[in-house]
């Protein structure tokens, strides 16, 4: 039997780099050594990620100009409908894919990161192709370099028409785009002037797109003057304004207290030990890999405080359910009516701010579906929500007709049978407990679990025991 | 004459609780005291962004008949309240509602700097935040905040729907979602999950995020039990229009009738998003707003409840001044808000119609910050200091 402290470490990586520990591979990583773990999971991660796309170049040249402004006058308010509706399920197929991509792919690390930035570069937006080019431009660079993947998302098309920097001209300067690059992207609120937004946005004037996607710069459009932005004085344009938020210090401490609440804490932030990461990652030249090199190997990453101390987001929840319990979804959409349920949908971030994360996941109603959610499962029961419909994409057009969704699904339990096959039934229990759980397990706890569990069988067992033990508050942690 | 079985109510859903309910969620379960017993703030959102202009129509003024050729309503079918204002057909409950005194207007509401996407400005809404600032509390959450804490309150804010919205989330105190009081009560009622709450008690610290959570737990079970106890001691018998608002009004109506200890219902309908072939759309919408509207007043007046109720419409914003080229309108900024009740200080037309001529790129400008709305109804209705929970001092308004 491995030691629990040591499973416990094991674990805690697994849930924090990644979306916890599969079942299936659970008992070859308990025989390797804590050095292993961390290089393991980075070689891992190494190989540049392959794009994510639901759309052939048939579907894209549809698309292209699906959003608000190119082109989209030619179309008839009827095709323009059409189109909306079709851009809409193939982002919720999009939103699938990743998914599933999340639950099987052995690049953990990357996938997690990646979904720390997709709610770091929050956007919403109507417009498929755009909405694939900027999910692969955030793999793409997950673990790269914070510099280039703050370029690339800049010139997305998604974050540009987001963030309305196509309306940004020389004659009439929109200073959204400017706003949020320095308040949500890089400085943080409190470390910018209001003049520092408004010289930035001149700045970015030009920046925009094409009807293909691609960034372009319209010279025309484009401010050439001289501007200041925090302190610095000269005829800047968009990289240039880029690369001044990044000689800033301050972006690195924004961006490494924001990577510590994401993976460490979200309630207790030691600023000295912050402000210790940024410096190294500043130094780097912002090297993402280093940074979460500092974050991972860190002795202080084990500290108990930080251990089993986060509330699992619903993404989180329902992919790390699934690699302990592999299953075959009956009808996979109905993930999506699960994500709205339990308040986070891929690719509808709440606002540009991202989803806030922690206390604010749980309230009465998503508590008691999360607790519920493993019977639901086990029950093939429905879970039917009113299509309380995105005006922002529905239009108008939607009805508010309710869906109902079956979430059934084939359950695969041989690898948690095989993984603790050698388990006698007396410690099934609380040896299935150290595995679900990253919080002690108390006895009276365990106690009650033991009085609702069917022990006809092995099977019954280990099948009761490990759906009961979801359905508790110790497992929305990690 | 009013039956007050509140006291005895009380005692009895305890009792009945105490069959099952282990001795740490009855501690949990007993109601804590609001400052405004009896009074009840229902707010209705219109999703989507509702055309005020079309909703209450400025039947004399030339630029609106001349800004929508195809959509405008007619001066002849509108019900006409003033010389210059009239309601949408469909609104006929609430010409009523404004003929007997139950019903106040207040034209040209909006907030700076407004923001036309749907879900950035209901997000303002709720919050109640500056356009440029993102907050993740919403203005009832932290009315919640300030009067559940210490000792919580059970079942202080529901949402009828799915799921809780930005506006009843506070930092640590939150309305619970419902869409039926039995269905509610049955995703709570466990055996396992009554124990296994229970066990909270003896080893979480509430201020831990596994505190946290079991609290919110045995809140959920004690609410759930609470809001169907209630919701059954004396059901609104009035007919109310099948439709899924009429369903919800009624429960409303059944838990102020039972006099249940909630201060806030939130109900939502939609949506109001008109882009194409307005009219039908509009009509049908107003018209299931309107007939639940009626049935709940008529229902509270003859009960005795109309009185300490306010009901508060509001969208996340009007719609351009100007049809569009789908026989539609496309989103706009200043809009109006209604406020129905038996207590109303003022009612009518609070102010004057919006100005049709002095816009903004072709929207209306806003003449009243709706946060001197929320301030007005924390203060005047809910009792509390407004300025700890919209972050600072907003003018007061006197209709209430």
């Amino acid at each position: 039997m491995h030691d629990s402290l040591a499973q416990r470490r094991l674990q805690h990586l697994f849930w924090r780099a990644g979306f916890g520990p599969a079942s299936s591979e659970w008992p070859a990583w308990l025989r390797r050594p804590e050095e292993v773990w961390w290089p393991m999971l980075r070689r891992l991660s190494a190989q540049d990620p392959g794009e994510l796309f639901v759309t052939d170049d048939v579907v894209r040249g549809l698309f292209m100009g699906v959003g608000e402004f190119a082109r989209v006058e030619e179309l008839t308010p009827e095709e323009r409908r059409e189109r909306r509706a079709q851009s809409r399920d193939l982002l919720q197929g999009l939103n699938l894919l990743w998914l599933e991509e999340m639950t099987l792919t052995p690049a953990q690390l990357r996938e997690k990161v990646a979904l720390f930035w997709h709610g770091h570069f929050a956007s919403r937006n109507l417009n498929i192709v755009f909405q694939q080019d900027l999910l692969h431009v955030i793999r793409t660079h997950a673990l790269g370099n914070f510099g280039d993947l703050l370029r690339a998302v800049s010139k997305s098309a998604a974050m540009l028409a987001f963030l309305n920097n196509q309306q940004n001209r020389k004659a009439k300067p929109n200073e959204n785009f400017a706003r949020e690059v320095m308040e949500l992207f890089t400085l943080g609120r409190g470390h910018y002037t209001e003049a520092d937004i408004k010289e930035a946005a001149r700045a970015f004037t030009g920046w925009g797109f094409n009807a293909k996607g691609e960034f372009v710069f319209r010279q025309n459009q484009h401010d050439r003057g001289v501007k200041t932005v925090l302190g610095h004085t000269g005829r800047f344009d968009g990289d240039d304004v880029l690369d001044i938020l990044l000689e800033q210090r301050q972006t690195a401490r924004f961006i490494a207290r924001k990577m510590y609440r994401f993976f460490v804490n979200d309630e207790r932030v030691p600023e000295e030990r912050v402000l210790g990461l940024a410096d190294r990652f500043y130094d780097s030249g912002y090297d993402i890999s280093l940074l979460l090199d500092d974050i991972f190997t860190a002795e202080w990453f084990y500290d108990t405080e930080n251990m089993g101390n986060q509330i699992k987001s619903p993404v989180m929840l329902w992919v790390g359910l699934r690699r302990a319990l592999p299953m075959t979804l009956d009808d996979p959409e109905a993930q999506l009516l699960l994500q709205r349920a339990l308040g986070q949908v891929l690719f509808h971030p709440p606002n540009v701010a991202g989803w806030p994360g922690g206390r604010t996941w749980i309230d009465a109603t998503t508590l008691m579906l999360r607790l519920r959610l493993p019977h639901i499962l086990a029950a093939g029961d429905a879970i039917d929500l009113s299509a309380a419909d995105d005006d922002d994409i529905a239009m108008g057009q939607g009805r508010a007709s309710r869906l109902r969704r079956r979430l059934t699904a084939e359950l695969h339990w041989e690898p948690l049978f095989e993984a603790f096959a050698r388990t006698p039934d007396d410690d099934l229990l609380p040896a299935l407990a150290r595995y679900l759980w990253q919080t002690p397990a108390s006895d009276d706890r365990l106690a009650v679990v033991r009085k609702h569990l069917n022990a006809t069988s092995r099977e019954q067992l280990l099948q009761t025991a490990a759906l009961q033990l979801m359905a508790t508050p110790e497992y929305q942690l990690c | 004459m009013l039956i007050r079985r509140r006291t005895f109510l009380k005692t009895a859903s305890l009792a009945a609780a105490s069959l099952w309910l282990p001795r740490f969620l009855q501690a949990h379960a007993r109601p804590g005291a609001l400052p405004v017993r009896g009074k009840a703030l229902v707010v209705v959102q219109l999703s989507g962004g509702n055309d005020g202009l079309n909703t209450v129509v400025p039947v004399r003024n030339d630029v609106y008949y001349r800004e929508r050729p195809r959509i405008a309503i007619k001066a002849a079918d509108a019900l006409r309240l003033t010389e210059e204002a009239a309601l949408h057909p469909a609104l006929k409950g609430l010409k009523g509602l404004y003929d007997s005194g139950d019903l106040a207007i207040l034209h040209n509401v909006g907030y700076p700097n407004p923001d036309r996407s749907h879900f950035r400005s209901m997000d303002i809404w709720h919050s109640a935040s500056p356009a440029h600032e993102y907050w993740h509390t919403g203005w009832i959450g932290r009315y919640l905040d300030a009067q559940c804490s210490p000792q919580p309150c059970l079942a202080p804010a529901i949402e009828l729907g799915d799921a809780v919205g930005l506006a009843l989330k506070g930092q640590q105190r939150k309305g619970i979602a419902l869409r039926e009081p039995a269905e509610l009560r049955a995703a709570t009622r466990s055996a396992y999950f009554a124990e296994y709450a229970a066990t909270g008690a003896a080893h979480a610290p509430a201020e831990t995020p596994i505190g946290y959570l079991y609290k919110t737990m045995t809140d959920a079970i004690a609410s759930a039990d609470y809001i169907f106890e209630k919701s059954q001691v004396r059901p609104s018998t009035a007919n109310y229009p099948d439709t899924p608002l009429g369903r919800q009004f009624k429960t409303v109506a059944s838990l102020l009738l039972s006099d249940a200890d909630t201060v806030v219902y939130y109900l939502s309908l939609g949506s109001f998003d008109t882009h194409i072939n307005q009219p039908a759309q509009h009509q049908r919408l107003l018209g299931q707003l309107d007939a639940a509207l009626a049935a709940f007043a008529a229902d509270l007046k003859a009960n005795g409840r109309w009185n300490d109720t306010l009901v508060m419409t509001f969208s996340e914003f009007g719609r351009r001044v100007g049809q569009n080229a789908s026989g539609g309108t496309d989103h706009g900024t200043a809009n109006q808000m209604f406020f129905l009740g038996g207590a109303l200080r003022r009612q009518g037309l609070l102010n004057t119609l919006p100005n049709l001529t002095d816009l903004d790129q072709g929207d209306l400008k806003f003449d009243t910050d709706f946060r001197q709305v929320y301030a007005t109804v924390l203060e005047r209705w809910l009792e509390v200091k407004h300025p700890p929970i919209l972050g600072q001092a907003f003018r007061l308004l006197d209709f209430i």
